[in-house]
C-alpha cells in the first residue's frame, strides 16, 4: 500500500444547529486522485475547506504528511504545498490574468515581475490559453477560460496536493471534458495528489483513481471506479444513476 | 398565558441583545487581529500606496468642495449672528476655530466614509462571496496583511492630510465671503486668522482625522469581510459600513473633543 498523504480522522463540523460533518474518516494516498461524491449540501465543500485550514473543525484530526494541519506551527508550511481550483474560479478581479496566475511567485517567492509573467504565460499555454489572454482582465474571459486560468494559478507553484472544487460546474459537456483532461494531465505531470469534490459522474470516471461517497456527514462508501460501478450499496447506486427513488431523500 | 407573554417578551428582547454581543465580540477580535497584522511584517507597500491614491488623491475634490462651502456658510452665519452684538470682527476667528476643530475633520470624514468606506466594503464583500479571500489564503497570503492592513494604514495617514487640505480650503471659503461679500479688509481678515491659530486646534483636528480614517477603513473592512450571501449581502455590508462609520465618527468626535478641550 502506498504512503498516506492526507489522513482525516473523526472530523466534525457544525454550523449553528446544523451538524454538517459527523465523524469523517478518510485517507488520500500519495500520487492518487481521490474524488469525493455526494449530493448538494452534504458537506463536501466544508470537508475540503477544513483540510485547507479555511474552516476550523469542531474536533477531529487532519494530517498532511504526518503534520497536523490545525496546529499554528505547521499552517504556513503546509499551505505552500497546496493548490486549489475553486468552483467559480475565484480569480482576483483587480488583477490581470497573468498577475492572477503569477500571484504566488510575486508575493511569496519574490520573483521579478517580468520573470513571473514569462512563467505565467508558459503555464497558461500548458492549460491551452494563448499568450494574448495574459493581459486581459478575468471578467473578459468565458467560464471555461476562467477555470483554465484558475488551474494555471493552482499548478504554477508545482504543489504536492491539488484540490478541485466542482471543477466542471457551469461548463458545457465538451468544455467539462477538456477541463477534466487538463486536470488529469496537470496532476500526472506534477505527480501531485489530488482531492476533487463533484457530483458530475463523467468527471468522476475521467479523473478518479478512487471514489468516496459522503452522505449525512460521513463517508459511507469508498472504492475504485470499477468497484463503484459494481457496488450494490443502495446509496451509491442511487447517486450514480441519478434516481429520485431510493434511500437518499431529497428535501424539496 | 402570562408566562408565554413574558417568554415572548424576553425572546424579543434577548435575540437582538445576543446578536449585538456576538457582533461586538467579532468586532473586537477583528480589530485585535487587524491591528496585530498591521504592525507586524509582511507589509504590502504597493497595496498601501494604491489605497493612499484612492482614499487621498481622489477624495481631494469632494473634501475641497465640502470644506469651502462649510467655511463660507460659517462666515455668513457668524456675521449675521454676531452683528447684533457688534462683534462682526470675530468672524475670522470663528471660521478658523470651526473649520480646524470641527467642520473639516467631521465633514471630510463623513464624505470619505460615504465614498471610500462604501467602496471598501463592496470590494471586500465581493471578494468574500466569490471566494477570492479563500483563494488568497490558499495562495499562502494572509488577507489581514494583504487586504486590511494597507487600508487601515491608509485611513490612519491619509485623513489627516485631507483634513489639513480641508482646513486651508475652508478658511479660504470664509475669507472669500468675509472679504468679497461682507466687506472685510483682506489684510485685517488674514491677520485676525493668523493671530487666532493655535496648535491645539490644529492638532486636535488632525488627531480626530487619524481616528476617523482608522474607523472608516475598519468599518469598510469588517463589514465587507463579514458579508454573507450574494449581491444582497454585499449591499447590506456596504450600507452597514457607511452607517456604522458615520455614527462612530460622531461619537468619537465628542469623546476627542472632551479629551482635548474639557477643563
Amino acid at each position: 500500500m502506498s504512503e498516506v498523504k492526507i489522513s482525516i480522522r473523526n472530523l466534525h463540523k457544525t454550523f449553528g444547529t446544523k451538524q454538517v460533518l459527523k465523524g469523517v474518516d478518510l485517507d488520500v494516498f500519495k500520487g492518487q486522485s481521490l474524488v469525493v461524491i455526494g449530493g448538494s449540501g452534504t458537506g463536501k465543500s466544508v470537508l475540503i475547506k477544513c483540510i485547507q485550514g479555511l474552516l476550523e473543525p469542531d474536533f477531529g484530526t487532519i494530517k498532511i504528511d504526518g503534520a497536523d494541519v490545525l496546529s499554528e506551527k505547521s499552517k504556513g508550511h503546509i499551505s505552500e504545498k497546496m493548490g486549489m481550483l475553486f468552483q467559480g474560479g475565484a480569480l482576483f478581479d483587480s488583477l490581470s490574468v497573468w498577475e492572477n496566475v503569477a500571484f504566488s511567485l510575486i508575493e511569496n517567492k519574490g520573483y521579478d515581475r517580468q520573470v513571473a509573467k514569462r512563467e505565467a504565460v508558459r503555464v497558461l499555454r500548458q492549460v491551452g490559453l494563448a499568450p494574448d489572454v495574459a493581459d486581459l482582465s478575468p471578467s473578459e474571459l468565458s467560464g471555461g477560460m476562467q477555470k483554465r486560468v484558475g488551474l494555471a494559478r493552482a499548478i504554477i507553484t508545482k504543489p504536492d496536493i491539488i484540490f478541485f472544487d466542482e471543477p466542471t460546474t457551469g461548463l458545457d459537456p465538451i468544455m467539462a471534458d477538456v477541463i477534466n483532461d487538463l486536470i488529469v494531465e496537470s496532476a500526472k505531470g506534477l505527480g501531485a495528489t489530488t482531492l476533487t469534490i463533484t457530483h458530475d459522474m463523467s468527471s468522476v470516471r475521467k479523473i478518479a483513481d478512487r471514489v468516496a461517497m459522503l452522505y449525512q456527514g460521513k463517508i459511507i462508501w469508498q472504492g475504485t471506479v470499477k468497484e463503484m460501478d459494481k457496488t450494490e450499496n443502495p446509496y451509491v447506486v442511487q447517486f450514480i444513476n441519478g434516481c429520485a427513488q431510493g434511500p437518499i431523500k431529497v428535501e424539496v | 398565558m402570562m408566562k408565554r407573554q413574558i417568554e415572548n417578551f424576553l425572546r424579543t428582547l434577548g435575540h437582538p441583545l445576543v446578536s449585538f454581543i456576538i457582533s461586538l465580540g467579532n468586532l473586537v477580535l477583528f480589530v485585535a487581529s487587524a491591528v496585530y497584522h498591521a504592525l507586524t511584517p509582511k507589509y504590502y507597500v504597493k497595496n498601501f500606496l494604491r489605497q493612499v491614491l484612492e482614499m487621498g488623491f481622489y477624495s481631494l475634490p469632494v473634501v475641497g468642495l465640502t470644506t469651502i462651502f462649510a467655511g463660507m456658510v460659517i462666515a455668513l452665519q457668524t456675521y449675521s449672528g454676531f452683528a447684533r452684538y457688534g462683534a462682526e470682527s470675530a468672524v475670522a476667528s470663528v471660521v478658523l476655530i470651526s473649520v480646524t476643530r470641527e467642520l473639516a475633520p467631521v465633514l471630510s470624514a463623513l464624505m470619505v466614509a460615504g465614498r471610500i468606506g462604501a467602496a471598501m466594503a463592496a470590494e471586500i464583500g465581493t471578494m468574500k462571496v466569490t471566494e477570492q479571500i479563500d483563494a488568497l489564503v490558499t495562495l499562502s497570503t494572509n488577507p489581514f496583511k494583504y487586504l486590511f492592513a494597507p487600508r487601515l494604514w491608509a485611513g490612519l495617514t491619509v485623513l489627516p492630510v485631507l483634513v489639513l487640505f480641508g482646513d486651508v480650503i475652508g478658511i479660504f471659503g470664509g475669507y472669500v465671503v468675509g472679504v468679497y461679500k461682507l466687506g472685510f479688509n483682506p489684510a485685517n481678515y488674514i491677520n485676525s486668522t493668523i493671530e487666532e491659530i493655535e496648535a491645539i486646534g490644529i492638532i486636535s483636528g488632525l488627531t480626530k482625522a487619524a481616528v476617523f480614517g482608522f474607523i472608516i477603513a475598519l468599518m469598510g473592512c469588517y463589514n465587507g469581510y463579514h458579508s454573507k450571501g450574494g449581491a444582497q449581502g454585499v449591499g447590506q455590508a456596504t450600507t452597514n459600513a457607511v452607517v456604522s462609520a458615520s455614527i462612530l465618527i460622531l461619537i468619537f468626535n465628542y469623546i476627542l473633543t472632551e479629551v482635548f478641550f474639557s477643563k
